[in-house]
């Protein structure tokens, strides 16, 4: 059986499973029927030319395995940056462990999608805000009819919240092929301030697909700090689908680092409802064997004087394919826009490829947009004068390479975030130095 | 017996030894059977007309792999490092002021002369540098060049002025300490102020124990680095040999009476 129906026809199974009478059975019906009349994206869609996820859906994914299973923090306390203090929602195989986690309810919720969706005392905030920006695409579609586990976080008015929040996925191999779908939702108020660092794992050489939803809303002079460390093995392959809408002088960052997985494609999209807002968008990907990772950007301005920063640099070796098309519009009616995108790539290898499209949709005649994208090769001159201050070859490499993404990790908020970065890409780039620039 | 012992003294004190030297780029032959011997405590200087190949002479010794040495041998301490790395000769003690220093955008001078250094160590097996040594070592070094503490923060050789980027170079020969220093055209793009700042550095660093050559065009810097030999590169070959007093002639002369002598 395909997969496209293997997941239409356990819809009712999952339906009965979970809550038949839940508030969003409607939403989820309705995105099902979406999903079946659109299908798995295709090349032929412009938006997913250069990435194909045909070998991906190929395999024979378990959708809802049952088992509970359990792992030994130590085994993967690595995957935590667990030099801070931090709350912490794990999911193994797509099931909460409570074991792993750290949640509160204090003064500011941060705990389960699947409580959020049954409980009374959220039903006002579900209503509001649950799939209220999520495109409705294939994938994304796909995902709210499955909807019902993932983060679910909450910041009331004034709070902020003093330590970050980690959202682990784990998986751990038990079944012989998973797909995963966790929908968090985060919902940020006024003058509310949230850092948040989220990473999925696989931990077994077993084919995982995950297709994830986030939804995040900041409220007037909110501020809100996403990171994504996208390094996981290369059996596991992700769809990472984020959705923000900005209210006024709110202030979000997502800072993507794609160094795993074997294809990851992110959409992020960003939706300004205010004024004097700002959008921070940045990212490394340093990839890669076969690996594929496509970053498809979108910004779009909708009210005026805001602003918008994009810096994504990019290190592709081997035959690694990588796509960054970032997107940029900006409405009639939000005149002073100031929105930068900065798109920076260097090709190791002659068999590697980036395709990038900057794509800027303007029609507001007093903005300020500047795009700029470069691929480029090291270089060979500043290679050898590194070498001749006795800096061996392969350092002096890596050296440039984490110069050149630098930039990116100067905006990362949190030090233990920055220092865990710089860790991985020192042992992605198979070297033993500091990188103290 | 008193010449067997000298003959070793000798080769110990030997710093640079090359043979017969031949290299090429894309085909075209560039140094023609070069031979210069170099020892410990003295200075040397190159000198010779536009694309004589001094600059080729540098980054062969340096080792830059875009030339191919078809014939002879380079020796350093006695043993051939024709087949080492740019930076197991660094590691080795060569050093070369480069004449363009590259320009590493995101990259620190004082960080990089650190990693510099910790990577020496490293290749030595020795641990890194303890960095209150690294610091003191940093301010002593950068006083004698007269440069100023915000410069060591900026990124390498980035928006430098010839002078700077030049200053800079003396000042991580400095900290690298090294055995044989090549100063390829260290004084072009200098005003006077900064030739005697540099020229002074390099004075400081000289010993009974390093060796230093200075390819120059101009007479100019060797009023300040006094050489104790130099050498005219002609059409890839040492073609003429002096001491102190031969520049003086080439700066009042020019190059022609060379090539018509060869003639």
């Amino acid at each position: 059986m395909e997969l496209k129906e293997k997941i239409v026809s356990s819809y009712v199974a999952f339906e009965n499973k979970v809550d038949m009478n839940s508030d969003i059975h409607e939403i989820r019906s309705k995105a099902l029927q979406n999903f079946e009349d659109l299908g798995f994206p295709t090349k032929k869609l412009e938006a997913w030319k250069y990435t194909s996820l045909n070998a991906v859906l190929k395999e024979d994914y378990s959708l809802f395995p049952e088992k509970e299973n359990t792992i030994e923090l130590a085994d993967v306390k690595k995957y935590f940056i667990d030099d801070i203090d931090a709350y912490k929602l794990v999911f193994i195989d797509g099931k909460y462990s409570s074991f792993l986690s750290e949640t509160t309810h204090d003064t500011f919720d941060v705990c389960l999608m699947s409580s959020a969706l049954a409980k009374p005392k959220y039903k006002a905030v579900i209503e509001n805000y649950f799939n209220k920006i999520a495109k409705q695409d294939n994938l994304t579609s796909l995902n709210t009819a499955f909807a019902n586990e993932g983060a679910y976080i909450y910041i009331p008015k004034n709070v902020e919240v003093e330590k970050p929040i980690q959202i682990l996925n784990f998986t751990t191999g038990s079944e012989a092929a998973i797909l995963l779908q966790p929908r968090n939702l985060i919902v940020v108020e006024q003058n509310a301030h949230v850092q948040i660092i989220e990473r999925h794992q696989s931990l077994t050489s077993h084919p995982a697909l995950t297709n994830a939803v986030t939804e995040i809303f900041a409220a007037k002079d909110a501020t809100v700090d996403l990171y994504k460390i996208q390094n996981d093995a290369t059996n596991a392959s992700l769809v990472d689908n984020t959705y923000i809408e900005q209210k006024s002088n709110s202030v979000v960052s997502v800072h993507t680092f794609s160094f795993g997985g074997n294809i990851t494609r992110n959409n992020l999209n960003f939706y300004q409802r205010g004024e004097h807002i700002d959008s921070i968008l940045k990212g490394i990907t340093i990839i890669e064997g076969k690996q594929h990772v496509d970053h498809h950007t979108l910004v779009h301005h909708i009210e005026p004087n805001c602003e918008s920063h994009q810096d994504y640099k990019g290190i592709y070796d081997e035959r690694a394919t990588a796509v960054f098309n970032g997107k940029v519009v900006v409405d009639k009616e939000a005149q002073k826009t100031n929105a930068y995108q900065q798109n920076n790539n260097i090709l190791i290898s002659d068999k590697a490829t980036i395709n990038a499209k900057p794509q800027l949709e303007i029609f507001a005649d007093d903005v300020k947009c500047s795009h700029g994208c470069t691929i480029g090769q090291l270089d060979d001159a500043a290679l050898f004068y590194m070498q001749q201050r006795g800096i061996p070859k392969k350092e002096g490499k890596a050296l440039l390479m984490y110069a050149f993404a630098n930039t990116v990790l100067e905006s990362v908020k949190i030090p233990e975030v920055k220092q865990r970065i710089t860790k991985l890409i020192a042992e992605k780039l198979g070297v033993d130095i500091g990188f103290d620039l | 017996m008193l010449i067997a012992k000298k003959l070793k003294a000798n080769s110990i004190n030997r710093m640079l030894k090359i043979e017969n030297l031949q290299a090429s780029i894309d085909n075209k032959s560039i140094l023609n059977g070069l031979n210069l011997e170099v020892k410990a405590g003295e200075v040397h200087a190159i000198m010779g007309p536009n694309g004589a190949g001094k600059s080729t002479l540098a980054n062969i010794i340096a080792g830059k792999e875009e030339y191919e040495v078809t014939n002879g041998t380079i020796e350093l301490h006695g043993e051939d490092i024709s087949e080492l790395a740019p930076e197991e000769r660094a590691h080795n003690g060569v050093f070369l002021s480069f004449q363009y220093p590259v320009e590493i955008p995101g990259v620190s001078v004082t960080n990089f002369i650190k990693t510099a250094i910790n990577e020496t160590r490293k290749a030595k097996g020795l641990e890194d540098m303890p960095a209150k040594d690294m610091l003191k070592m940093i301010r002593e070094k950068s006083e004698l060049l007269e440069i100023d503490r915000k410069f060591l923060s900026r990124s390498l050789n980035e928006g430098f002025s010839g002078g700077e980027k030049k200053r800079n170079e003396i000042f991580q020969m400095a900290m690298l300490e090294p055995k044989l220093a090549i100063l390829d055209e260290t004084d072009s793009g200098l005003d006077i102020d900064a030739l005697r700042i540099v020229a002074n550095g390099v004075n400081k660093l000289k010993s009974k124990d390093n060796a230093v050559i200075v390819i120059t065009h101009y007479q100019r810097l060797l009023d300040y680095i006094v050489p104790d030999f130099v050498h005219v590169l002609y059409d890839g070959k040492i073609v003429k040999s002096g001491d102190a007093s031969l520049a003086l002639e080439l700066e009042a002369k020019g190059y022609d009476w060379i090539k018509q002598e060869l003639v």
